[in-house]
């Protein structure tokens, strides 16, 4: 089977607060230390696993992004994935997620894939549109929310989360596929994995490789528009105690006072 | 003009779900509020309607969208958008409804703002508040004329009623197409939890690694038990196995906005913040006094939870018993 998991690079979540250019409005990605997304760690070990399981099957990550989302494929390849491809131009900078979409669709389409892997949303933009949008731009039923993927012959099985449990959902292939953060274990890069990454397939897509119009995509497909970045509300802090024998009395009191009791 | 405004509204034990009910009444201040209702429950949800905002609703009383909703319901909303062309598509954030509207933006290219905690109209121009990374708040616009969707964050609006309104009741007749009906949900299994739905709860008692281990969960439990509230609990330990995901209370689980918030243990980190701020007062417990909650806290107690929380319920019962 040929698999896909689509990954992103994005600014270390745990190390500084992605902010906002004030002029160009978008996210500021230099002078961040960039990561591959840790929710796409969990997705790449779901598609490693699935990929094993099944034999004869080979795994590509796909990105779209800057130059430097090279680190992040290196690190996807290091973990365990044989392939990489990366969509990089300068028209697609200020895409949102119908450009996102068109592209990673338009680079899938030429690789007649059978199951294509996406987080459930990324920890960055966090729209969780990504994924949907491209099953739709390649006509493909999608499977979602998946904490346990299964393939029986033809179809896709998955155990989708919902509100309130659980529900076993199947799917005939190909098919796109989120995963639910955190419902894998993580794989960590051994150092014959970083050595062996250097020696795997890599190719860089431009946008005309792709057939796409400057126009659909980039700032200048973009159907929405940041108009301005201002400070939320912040909540005021309270009081804080530290507990000396006394802070279930302290909290009772606080309860009683505003009627909670 | 008034801006027409698109609601599709999900059905939950036969009646209409509270998320979408929310939206409803968003969409009844903005402008013009039309509903979209699909599913078998769905000619006798209808008339309820105008009640909570609708001045119309479209009815399609199949039971095909009761099994597999997704893409059913985004042929017959794309057929819908054939004929007519509202300025606004506003959905409630769920499951479903989420796969629903990254599938029609594509299928229409209609802009996109999701996580929305507000909206508005200035004179032609949509304007949609949007909260980034903690702080911030990002306004966000389609530019451009045409139909555009935007999901709303849970809980950011609250179900209103408009008294006596009545809604005009359109029956659509859409041929569902086999193609979309491919997938098929071959089993759902409920996973049961004691007490108050998180969502409904008035007072969340939630609990995070700082238990140290499964076993001291129960305390937390305890708690929300004797205040008669719902446990809840942070991704960490939803993802360590100690409980069901229905239990996870942030940005990839439940929005929450309880009168009282508890957070036992927990950091506070920004994912999980963003779904419990709105609550009307927190209280929070952490042994480390730098911990980000207590930046939230109305009452923060640097402490060990596991010594606070067994005393905090003896006292709880005891005032209890003198009211
Ligand atoms: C403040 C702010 C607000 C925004 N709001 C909106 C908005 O409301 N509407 C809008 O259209 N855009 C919005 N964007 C832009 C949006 O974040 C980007 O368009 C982004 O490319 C789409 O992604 P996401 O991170 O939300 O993806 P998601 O849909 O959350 O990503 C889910 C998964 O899709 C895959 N994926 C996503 N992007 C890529 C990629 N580049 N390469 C490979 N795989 C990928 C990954 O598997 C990822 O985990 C916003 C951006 C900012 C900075
Ligand atoms: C894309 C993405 C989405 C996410 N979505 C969510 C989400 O929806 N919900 C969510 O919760 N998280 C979410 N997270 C995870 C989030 O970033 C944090 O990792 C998580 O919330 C931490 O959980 P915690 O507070 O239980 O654990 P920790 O961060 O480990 O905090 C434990 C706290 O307990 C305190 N403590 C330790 N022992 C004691 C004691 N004896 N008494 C008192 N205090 C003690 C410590 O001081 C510490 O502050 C998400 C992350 C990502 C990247």
């Amino acid at each position: 089977m040929k698999i896909f998991v689509c990954v992103k690079q994005i600014p270390d979540p745990n190390t500084v607060e992605s902010k906002l250019d004030p002029a160009t409005k978008r996210l500021v990605r230099t002078g961040v230390s960039l990561v591959l997304d840790p929710g796409d760690e969990t997705t790449i070990a779901a598609a490693i696993k699935l990929r094993d399981s099944l034999g004869n099957s080979e795994l590509t990550a796909i990105s779209m992004g800057p130059a430097s989302a090279q680190e992040a494929l290196r690190r996807a390849l290091a973990m365990g994935v044989d392939r990489a491809i990366l969509i990089s131009d300068s028209a697609l900078a200020g895409s949102d997620v119908l450009g996102t979409a068109r592209t990673l669709a338009a680079a899938l389409k030429r690789e007649n894939p059978d199951l294509i892997f996406c987080s459930t949303e990324s920890t960055d933009g966090y729209t969780g549109m990504v994924p949907g949008a491209i099953a739709e731009f390649l006509g493909l039923p999608q499977l979602t929310f998946a904490r346990e993927i299964n393939v029986e012959g033809t179809k896709a099985v998955i155990k989708r989360v919902t509100q309130t449990g659980y529900e076993v959902v199947e799917s005939p292939l190909p098919a796109v596929v989120t995963i639910a953060s955190g419902s894998f274990e993580a794989i960590y890069p051994t150092m014959k994995g970083i050595m062996s990454a250097r020696k795997k397939p890599f190719s860089q897509l431009s946008l005309s490789d792709l057939g796409l119009d400057p126009s659909q995509v980039g700032e200048a497909g973009a159907r929405e528009q940041v108009l301005s970045i201002g400070k939320a509300e912040a909540r005021a802090a309270g009081q804080i105690i530290k507990d000396e024998g006394n802070a279930a009395e302290i909290i009772a009191d606080f309860l009683q006072r505003h009627q909670l009791l | 003009m008034a801006k027409t405004i698109w609601v599709l509204v999900e059905i939950e034990d036969g009646r209409p779900a509270r998320s979408s009910l929310e939206v409803l009444s968003k969409a009844a201040h903005l402008g013009r509020a039309e509903a979209i209702v699909l599913g078998s429950a769905a000619a006798t949800v209808a008339p309820s309607l105008g009640e909570f905002g609708a001045e119309k609703v479209y009815v399609h009383a199949d039971p095909t969208y009761d099994t597999y909703l997704t893409l059913p319901a985004v042929d017959t909303l794309s057929d819908l958008l054939q004929r007519q062309q509202p300025d606004l598509l506003l959905f409630p954030t769920t499951y479903d409804v989420r796969d629903i509207a990254a599938r029609l933006s594509a299928r229409h290219n209609l802009g996109l703002i999701t996580d929305a905690t507000d909206l508005r109209y200035e004179g032609e121009r949509l304007e949609v508040t949007v909260p980034w990374g903690g702080e911030n708040v990002v306004v966000a616009t389609h530019p451009y004329q045409g139909t555009g969707i935007v999901l709303a964050r849970p809980k950011a609006f609250s179900v209103e009623r408009f008294e006596g309104r009545q809604a005009e009741i359109e029956q659509l007749s859409v041929t569902l197409r086999p193609e979309s009906q491919q997938m098929k949900i071959l089993d759902r299994v409920e996973v049961q939890s004691e007490g108050p739905a998180l969502e409904d709860a008035s007072i969340i008692v939630s609990g995070g690694r700082g238990l140290g281990k499964p076993e001291n969960y129960h305390l937390v439990e305890e708690l929300a038990a004797v205040l008669g509230g719902a446990p809840g609990a942070t991704r960490a330990i939803v993802d360590a196995g100690w409980l069901p995901y229905s239990y996870q209370i942030g940005q990839t689980g439940k929005t929450v906005k309880p009168t009282l918030y508890i957070a036992c243990g927990i950091s506070g980190a920004i994912q999980h913040l963003a779904g419990m701020k709105g609550s009307k007062y927190i209280i929070a417990i952490n042994k480390d006094e730098h911990a980000p909650i207590f930046s939230v806290a109305d009452l923060g107690i640097v402490g060990d939870v596991l010594t606070v929380l067994p005393q905090l319920i003896e006292e709880v019962k005891r005032r209890k018993a003198q009211l």
